[in-house]
């Protein structure tokens, strides 16, 4: 059956300035505009899409459709108040962007975090990482199998198990969605008590049940052949695009910022790389899965070293003034589950950012698209698209 | 035959068996909302009525009141046409299908013949559909079950072809009285009838383009493929000839492999139709199973499914079935 595995010759290079009127096909050209509404397009996405029958001849994403003005927002409040904006940016993995702005701010400030708050700061962003990893897989099965059929039943498995991680991180902070956890000095919850066994349970479980998705997805025979050389990137284009995280990680690049510029307890604990060397759309998926693994790893190693001591480094922020650092700005860079998440932050010694830059691996994740679409069928278009795991309000902020 | 004339027989039958299908494909959607929802550890359709045994009849009427949209540049002839057929052809094989002995709305001769050409029509409203439309998914949406339609219809054949050669008769009639007392072509001759019924399994969903082969309607690609535009009971008359497709394939499948209603037990009418309606229950749930399973394949690797493993292996499964009955045939006198 392995031979089911037809994929179209991979260009060298597809050009992706290809002028069209220059192009010889054998009929008319459809264009196809997909998106932004559109099942599969990972929120509002839209994808012009010239095709000739079923094979595209070019592709041209169009962004901004989620545009919030998110970084203007910023420059509007203060530094207290902006960490619940951010939530909303990259809103399946809240915790990391919470973590990315507020680091960037406590650079300007250059207050120090106690022990205790680097803890949990890591094992929240770890555990966010499978929750992340969690509904990526989910809705990828669903690009894949459709609304009524084995893609559902991933989708909802991986579900179940997210809702585990949601629950924790409920009792955490109050908050099941954007938890505003992180701020500036610390973090604003301590941990709850029995928080630990339950984070125990929780990640048992899942540990459970990744060979299940494993047994369900990697050992089935349609997905691998939809999955094996599709979309596959080579190492040089994922640098000259400045792919990040799990994409670029798949491409056999070990890029990862935990490991590179240890920040928040990172330094104490030992990241082993998850890596793979195809760089197509199997290895993006193993390279997450191995990720889930190690995430839950980590987060149980630390969880039981987790010092005793403050949560805060500096005084309890009490007014949406109390943060007012010196002039001067910060560039703060982190893992998050889409890759490296980062903040540049200007500060002219008010009470707010003067600018505020976020860069989002969405964004950088989606400018590959015009290089691996052209050749590949519209199944294929929607496979490799969820395979990068954009998140669109992040990439349009 | 229940009555004298053969009009009056097919008529008056067909119009119970059509109704009576329908009733059980609305439940049918019900058991298959449950089991889906077994499968995915949640509970499924629970609130209308005990166990939400009245939600077919809520959404039939849901569907009933949903406001009615052809679309502007739509071919209205076709758009509005298409629906109608879908469910038409579906419901065409019905007529050929021998639920008990004597129960067949026409019994012909060519039965097989009959319905390997109906099921060769279901393309027809869904190409209507997708050109009708006006719109590109749906174009792109027909454009595949074109392909997929005609490439499967022969794997389908030779498939259908296995139990013919073995009853050595196109009457489907004939052919369960070929299997009775438990010599059901799926396990006896061993080989040629097992393989054939899970080519028949095979192309058969990829002809009536159901998951895991809806490639035409791939509703994470083509948004909905050929029935994007179409809502109300206009959709949910897709939907039906869909489930109906699907219920009738079961039940072919059925009577060309597992011995129709044959079964243990006296020759009753009623004890047929139950073991008829069992085994028609069993491989339905068997391909609920498959459907809630797998992942879509792409179309062009459905094509090479196709010309590439099944035409050969149905030709083989043929040649097969052939030879079996040469060599078990007495020497001719």
């Amino acid at each position: 059956m392995n031979a089911l595995a037809l994929t179209p010759p991979i260009a060298p290079r597809a050009n992706p300035y290809l002028d069209i009127e220059s192009y010889e096909g054998q009929g008319d050209l459809m264009v196809l505009n997909m998106g932004p509404q559109h099942p599969s397009t990972h929120g509002v996405l839209r994808l012009k899409l010239w095709l000739d029958g079923e094979v595209v001849v070019k592709a041209v994403p169009y962004l901004g459709y989620l545009h919030r003005g998110v970084e203007k927002l910023l420059e509007k409040l203060t530094y207290v108040q902006s960490t619940p904006i951010v939530d909303k940016n990259d809103y399946v993995s809240s915790m990391t962007n919470e973590l990315a702005l507020v680091m960037a701010f406590e650079k300007l400030e250059g207050c120090e975090i106690p022990r205790r708050a680097r803890y949990i700061r890591t094992i929240c962003a770890e555990m966010q990482r499978v929750a992340s990893h969690l509904l990526w897989l989910g809705t990828f099965a669903l690009d894949m199998g459709g609304a009524l059929g084995g893609g559902t039943t991933a989708f909802m498995y991986c579900l179940r198990e997210r809702e585990r991680i949601l629950d924790l991180f409920e009792e955490l902070s109050g908050a099941r969605f954007h938890y505003h956890m992180m701020q500036v000095g610390g973090v604003r919850h301590d941990l709850p008590a029995g928080w630990d066994a339950h984070l125990k349970r929780v990640a048992a479980d899942i540990s459970a049940r990744i060979p299940e998705y494993e047994h369900m997805l990697s050992e089935n025979v349609i997905f691998r052949a939809r999955t094996r050389g599709v979309g596959r990137i080579d190492k040089l284009l994922a640098q000259e695009l400045g792919l990040s995280g799990p994409n670029i990680r798949a491409c056999g690049i070990d890029h990862d910022l935990r490991r590179s510029q240890p920040y928040a307890a990172y330094d104490e604990i030992e990241v082993r790389p998850a890596l793979a060397t195809e760089g197509d759309v199997y290895a993006r998926y193993q390279v997450r899965l191995a990720e889930m693994r190690e995430s839950l790893r980590i987060a149980l190693a630390l969880i039981d070293g987790v010092p005793a001591g403050p949560i805060m480094g500096r005084k309890p922020i009490e007014t949406v003034n109390a943060v007012k650092p010196p002039a001067g700005e910060a560039y703060v860079a982190i893992d998050s589950p889409r890759g490296e998440l980062g903040a540049w932050v200007v500060s002219d010694g008010s009470t707010k950012p003067y600018r505020c830059k976020l860069r989002p691996p969405s964004y950088h994740a989606l400018s590959a698209l015009p290089y691996l679409l052209p050749g590949v069928t519209i199944p294929d278009v929607v496979v490799i698209l969820g395979s990068l795991d954009p998140i669109m309000g992040e990439a349009d902020r | 035959m229940l009555f004298d004339s053969p009009v009056l027989h097919a008529l008056i039958l067909g119009l119970v068996i059509c109704s009576a299908l329908m009733g059980v494909t609305s439940y049918f959607i019900w058991f298959e909302r449950r089991f889906a929802g077994r499968m995915q550890g949640r509970i499924g359709p629970e609130h209308v009525g005990f166990k939400g045994l009245l939600q077919p009849i809520a959404d039939a009427f849901k569907l009933l009141i949903k406001e009615d949209i052809t679309p502007r540049n739509a071919d209205r002839v076709l758009f509005n046409l298409a629906p109608l057929l879908a469910v038409f052809v579906a419901l065409l094989t019905l007529a050929v299908l021998p639920l008990a002995s004597g129960l067949v709305i026409a019994d012909l001769d060519v039965g097989v013949l009959f319905f390997l050409a109906a099921g060769a029509m279901t393309v027809v409203p869904t190409w209507m559909a997708g050109w009708g439309s006006n719109n590109k998914y749906a174009l792109i949406g027909g454009m595949r079950a074109i392909a997929q339609s005609v490439a499967y219809g022969v794997p389908l054949v030779l498939a259908a072809l296995v139990p013919v050669i073995l009853a050595g008769s196109m009457n489907l009639s004939e052919i369960v009285a070929a299997q009775a007392g438990g010599h059901w072509f799926a396990f006896w001759p061993p080989g040629p009838g097992f393989l054939g019924g899970i080519l028949f399994v095979l192309a058969s969903l990829a002809e009536g383009n159901r998951i895991p082969f809806d490639i035409p309607e791939a509703e994470s690609e083509l948004v909905s493929g050929i029935s994007t535009e179409y809502t109300g009971m206009k959709f949910g008359l897709f939907y039906l000839g869909e489930y109906v497709h699907s219920l009738v394939g079961a039940a072919l499948f059925t009577t060309l492999f597992l011995g129709g209603f044959d079964g243990p037990g006296p020759d009753v009418l009623a004890l047929q139709l139950f073991w008829f309606l069992l085994k028609t229950s069993v491989v339905s749930v068997l391909l609920l199973w498959v459907r809630w399973t797998y992942v879509r394949l792409r179309s062009d690797q459905l094509m090479t499914l196709c010309w590439k493993y099944l035409l050969p292996s149905g030709l083989g499964v043929v040649v097969l079935a052939a030879m079996w009955v040469w060599f078990s045939q007495e020497a001719p006198a």
